[in-house]
């Protein structure tokens, strides 16, 4: 554990030293921004929610939590230091985990700045706090989620490029099995368990759930198994290099 | 210290290294010669963990480094062929990194990262990023990085590739002396550094031994030695 957090405090550090990790705050909260009040009518909806907010996180992530993490693996394979860093005294799991906490919590940081939406929307109505909560848990988890595959698609490649194209499109997949004009096309040939079975895959159908302020355990296994299964796939991948 | 025994590695159909046994004890510096494409490189990197062997066995210290690789890495320090360094680190934060991940801590970090400092020369570009080094400075950080635990095996792949003569002339020394208590194995092409830094020499072509011994052993001069025992093959090849 103490060899994961040192890994993951160089990991954390080469953000900040790095102008990557500014542009990126700013983008981040720009388009934020944009996509609530603008994109979301937030003002113009009348109600205490952070709903415009919220949904608009998974197609936000689509792009920006590839960009954060295309960098974990490829670059090392680019720059050599992975040679370095898998002959030193640890395991495969220890670096994996490492760098995926290290980029998890920069993107928690990201998601913690985005403060002042929560309170916007607290002096200007009663919204239910709980589900806010929830919702940035869901956030949270949504983000960790995508992180996962793009340390999976970064493990591929020593191309930050092609690392990233490969993590939008694979999270582009997890959208859009749930997104409602495939799930209508689907209807229209499927049987409704085919639909709901592919729908089940999305990050949308789970991350619904958690921003209306339900906590199931079924969202929290579907995201906790999506790492679990991406972070998996890196191992792999690492050995068979 | 290391032991290899029978080392096969396979990249797909090609072996690039073919049934290679050595061994090194304490106090000896190997000098692994051998031109480009050899199978040194791949040799290095079995040793260090970094590629697991296709058949064959590595102990480094008694530990198999396939069984036990966490004990076999503890026990050494590597250079990698590229001298790779984290390019956003400075100098001092990737060598305190080093010891952290080494285990050190405390006064005994400070006294490590201050050794290494003074060993490799590195004084004057302490706060200097990485990618901003020149090539012999970042040689040398990457170097003070495999000596900060004080290990016992050193595995230098190339140590005085892209060094200035004056460089070069310290690193040989460098090595020669930690050489008294460790055991080293260096490669490269430049067979002068055989003379200078090594105890034993073995030369290796296509992934097999084809001679070895102390340099008088093998014959003066040493690069003709050299040129007869890996030219015919590699032109028919």
């Amino acid at each position: 554990m103490k060899m994961v957090w040192i890994l993951a405090r160089r990991e954390l550090g080469g953000y900040f030293t790095s102008p990557v990790a500014y542009v990126f705050l700013v983008i981040f909260l720009l388009l934020a921004g944009f996509f609530t009040f603008t994109a979301g009518a937030f003002f113009e909806r009348g109600e205490a929610s952070l709903a415009p907010f919220f949904g608009w996180h998974a197609w936000l992530y689509l792009v920006l939590v590839p960009a954060v993490g295309m960098r974990l693996w490829a670059e090392e394979r680019r720059a050599g230091t992975i040679e370095l860093l898998l002959t030193l005294p640890l395991t495969p799991w220890q670096a994996i985990i490492g760098k995926f906490l290290a980029s998890w919590i920069f993107l928690a940081v990201a998601l913690a700045l985005t403060f002042p939406v929560a309170v916007t929307v607290n002096v200007l109505g009663d919204p239910d706090n709980g589900a806010i909560a929830a919702g940035y848990f869901g956030s949270f988890l949504l983000a960790g989620a995508y992180l996962a595959v793009s340390c999976m698609t970064s493990a591929m490649t020593r191309n930050q490029v092609v690392a990233f194209i490969l993590a939008v499109v694979a999270c582009l997949f997890l959208i859009l099995a749930g997104f409602n004009p495939v799930t209508d096309l689907l209807v229209r040939w499927a049987s409704p368990a085919v639909v709901d079975t592919v729908a089940a895959f999305s990050v949308i159908t789970h991350f619904d759930g958690l921003q209306k302020g339900v906590i199931d355990t079924r969202d929290l296994f579907f995201f906790l198994s999506v790492m679990g299964f991406a972070l998996f796939a890196t191992n792999v991948i690492l050995r068979n290099r | 210290m290391i032991r290899i025994e029978n080392l096969v590695k396979s990249f797909g159909a090609k072996r690039a290294v073919n049934g290679v046994s050595f061994s090194v004890e304490r106090g000896e510096v190997l000098g692994f010669l051998g031109p480009n494409g050899s199978g040194k490189t791949t040799t290095m990197r079995v040793v260090t963990g970094f590629y697991p062997p296709t058949s064959g066995r590595v102990t480094v210290g008694g530990h198999d480094v396939v069984e036990d690789p966490l004990a076999a890495k503890r026990l050494i320090g590597y250079l990698p062929e590229s001298a790779a360094a984290y390019p956003d680190m400075t100098v001092l934060g990737f060598l305190r990194f080093a010891a952290d991940v080494r285990g050190l801590s405390g006064e005994a970090k400070k006294k490590a990262v201050a050794r290494v400092i003074e060993r490799c020369f590195l004084s004057s570009v302490l706060h200097q990023s990485i990618d901003t080094l020149s090539k012999g400075y970042k040689h040398r950080a990457c170097l003070a990085q495999a000596l900060i635990h004080d290990p016992e095996v050193l595995v230098l792949d190339e140590p005085t590739d892209g060094l200035d003569p004056n460089q070069k002339h310290e690193v040989r020394n460098l090595i020669r002396e930690l050489g008294k208590t460790k055991a080293i194995v260096f490669s490269t092409h430049i067979l002068e550094e055989v003379d200078a830094a090594c105890t034993r020499a073995i030369i290796i072509d296509r992934g097999r031994i084809v001679a070895q011994g102390t340099p008088d052993e093998l014959g003066r001069p040493l690069d003709e030695v050299f040129r007869r025992i890996t030219l015919p093959d590699t032109v028919q090849s």
